[in-house]
């Protein structure tokens, strides 16, 4: 007998012909995407009135595999692409999943202003401190003295804190988690889906064909237990953003609601028309 | 109703008119006045003004509303349209009609920004990477601005293609005295199959006018940058990416013959000047000018549309020709295509200036 929520969670998928993925085995969006469906299901979102919306990368294949309307856009460009989405038609839940390389170093600049703006969108960053795509470069998350296919030498570079910038830039809510940390995860997604306003997730995830092999951590599964061993929950700590070592997971940051834009601009619309 | 208008307000006035709701933008001279006029009167007819982060964000943004059902569009000038090139690729690939207006000043980089020029021709036409045709359409009046933006939008609706305003710092900022008209045709796209399994998104029967459905109306449709097959799903085998490309040529060539759109007087003379924005408003006075003085006719050949260039219609319409002068602001960008286009026995001249000035009639008097 089929399982009723399985039934669901594959009905969530364009199974007939999407499959199988192109992801490597062992990747950690895999785990992603099925935690962002669970958690689709779990709040009863509809798969006609969701748009899920990403850029280029691994990460951002993640679209092309969920039955709804899906928009793989340019490199770095999902947030802009999601804020034309938004504003058009308002009433449509909007999910922007991609990688640290696609959203915070080309896409970099539309993350702090769309923050900033604060349209009502969901974006999930998958953190895998790598361009994985193009085979292991360096990214804007990246710890430094890390080797990279292009820091042969070591990572010179600083690296961005993915939540601290969401903050900075206005975000309504921000959390971090983990692919070993499932249903914690899906948690995180789904207090994110909630929210109004800008909200961002940040998804510490493997790739063990590049990182992890640069970085000698080894394997998918050494990998997952990295990300156990590395993790600490916010509440263990004092400051989280003081935490250099260790990924704080947990909600970051939780602020009372503004109106997102899409409801400012309805007003301009009334005061337009006096 | 009789009004004074600038090239500019023409322009986002034949948008409204035809049906524009969405304008992402940035600003830039000299085609702020597009954005500021937008920013007023979008959000009273229901619609949606936004100032992006900057060009590329406009670009795909416009594309984000486009994709959910809206007529949209932007305006800026050379440096925010080349920043806009991928983006217009996009279009051109995920098949979203839109306008993009280019009012064009001088270049390279920042260039002249508070000057003429008609130096975008060719990146009008090549400026995203990739193999393509476009549309581009070109007026010199600012009636034309009103008329050829309500244009460009239908083009962009029946063939679904991102279709480009080229005007010029001259014709965006003059002002004329214009009457509008009261009603404007706009394409009716078809309805999409009601049956979510048997819609394809990039059908290629009927012409490729095929209805299509937006984000949010039960399609669950995908798009996608990447070569796609009909039903918008990536692919890399070698016949699903031919058929893609030769689609996206198809859609231009096959209908040339009712998009081009030109203009013309006098074509029987033994010299005729081939030209197009508000060069073609000098050309008009130098026609003027030498007719008086020496009764000789002299023909003249106006574009109103750039790109598919008209070549099979020019080579007609040239037949008598011995002589074509094409004047530009720029260093002779459409005169190569005039040239490779007309007899090898017809002389064709190149009137040239690149200096942030109008050329002027006695510059093209001097040509003839
Ligand atoms: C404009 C542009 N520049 C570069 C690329 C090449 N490119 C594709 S994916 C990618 C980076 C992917 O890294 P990330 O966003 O971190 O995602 P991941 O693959 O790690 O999930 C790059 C640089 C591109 N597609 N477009
Ligand atoms: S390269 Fe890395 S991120 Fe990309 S699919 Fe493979 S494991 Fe995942």
């Amino acid at each position: 007998m089929i399982d009723i929520t399985q039934d669901r969670f594959l009905n969530f998928f364009r199974l007939d012909e999407r499959f199988p993925h192109i992801l490597c085995p062992g990747c950690g969006i895999g785990t992603i995407m099925g935690t962002m469906v669970r958690a689709f299901l779990d709040l009863g979102i509809s798969q006609d009135e969701l748009c899920v919306i990403s850029g280029i990368g691994c990460s951002s294949r993640v679209p092309g595999y969920l039955d709804c309307d899906t928009f793989h856009t340019l490199h770095g460009r999902a947030l802009p692409a999601a804020t034309g989405v938004k504003l058009a038609k308002p009433e449509l839940k909007v999910v922007v999943i991609g990688g640290d390389g696609d959203i915070m170093a080309i896409g970099g600049n539309h993350f702090i202003h769309t923050a900033r703006r604060n349209l009502d969108i969901t974006v999930i960053v998958v953190n895998n401190f790598t361009y994985g795509m193009t085979g292991g470069q360096y990214s804007p998350t990246t710890p430094t003295h890390e080797k990279a296919s292009t820091a042969p030498f070591g990572n010179v570079e600083r690296s961005f804190d993915v939540c601290f910038i969401a903050k900075a830039a206005g975000a309504m809510f921000v959390a971090r988690s983990t692919t070993f940390h499932v249903a914690h995860l899906k948690k995180m997604i789904e207090l994110a889906l909630n929210k109004k306003g800008f909200s961002v997730v940040e998804v510490i995830s493997q790739c063990p064909t590049f990182y992890g092999r640069y970085q000698g951590i080894g394997d998918a599964v050494k990998m997952l237990e990295w990300l156990k061993s590395r993790s600490v929950d916010v509440s263990k700590v004092p400051d989280p953003w003081q935490v250099k070592d260790r990924f704080v997971i947990g909600v970051l940051h939780d602020q009372q609601e503004v109106p997102p834009y899409t409801e400012l601009y309805q007003s301009v619309r009334e005061r337009a028309r006096e | 109703m009789r009004q004074l208008l600038s090239g500019n307000e023409a322009c986002a006035i034949g948008a409204i008119r035809a049906g524009v709701r969405f304008f992402a933008g940035y600003p830039i001279t000299p085609s702020t006045e597009i954005a500021e006029y937008l920013a007023r009167e979008l959000p009273r007819v229901g619609g949606t003004f936004i100032q992006m982060e900057d060009e590329i964000g406009s670009i795909c943004c416009m594309n984000g509303a486009t994709a959910a059902g809206l007529k949209a569009m932007t305006a800026t000038s050379g440096p925010g349209f080349s920043l806009m090139q991928e983006g217009i690729g996009y279009s051109v690939m995920a098949e979203l009609p839109c306008i993009i207006v280019n009012v064009m000043r001088g270049g390279p980089a920042t260039g002249t920004p508070t000057r003429t020029s008609q130096a975008d021709v060719m990146q009008a036409r090549y400026g995203t990477h990739g193999d393509h045709p476009i549309v581009a359409l070109c007026p010199w009046s600012v009636r034309e601005c009103f008329d050829l933006t309500v244009e460009a939008v239908n083009i962009s609706e029946r063939l679904r293609i991102p279709v480009i305003v080229l005007m010029d710092e001259i014709v965006g900022h003059m002002r004329e005295v214009v009457e509008l008209p009261e009603e404007v045709k706009l394409w009716q796209p078809a309805k999409p199959k009601p049956v979510r399994e048997e819609y394809y998104h990039y059908d290629d029967t009927n012409n490729y006018d095929a209805a299509i459905a937006s984000f949010g109306e039960g399609y669950r449709i995908h798009l996608t940058g990447l070569t796609h097959r009909k039903d918008g799903f990536p692919t890399d085998e070698p016949e699903i990416i031919k058929w893609n490309l030769d689609r996206l040529r198809a859609k231009i060539e096959d209908n040339r013959s009712w998009l081009w759109d030109l203009d013309y007087q006098d074509l029987g003379s033994e010299t005729v000047i081939v030209c197009y924005g508000s060069a073609a408003r000098s050309a008009m006075e130098a026609k003027h000018q030498v007719e008086l003085k020496t009764g000789r006719r002299i023909g003249i050949l106006r574009l109103r549309m750039l790109w598919p260039f008209p070549s099979q219609r020019l080579i007609g319409l040239l037949r008598s020709a011995r002589r074509v002068i094409v004047p530009e602001m720029n260093q002779g960008q459409l005169y190569r295509e005039v040239e490779r286009t007309v007899n090898l026995n017809v002389s064709v001249v190149s009137v040239q200036r690149y200096d942030g000035e109008m050329l002027t009639p006695e510059e093209i008097v001097a040509a003839i």
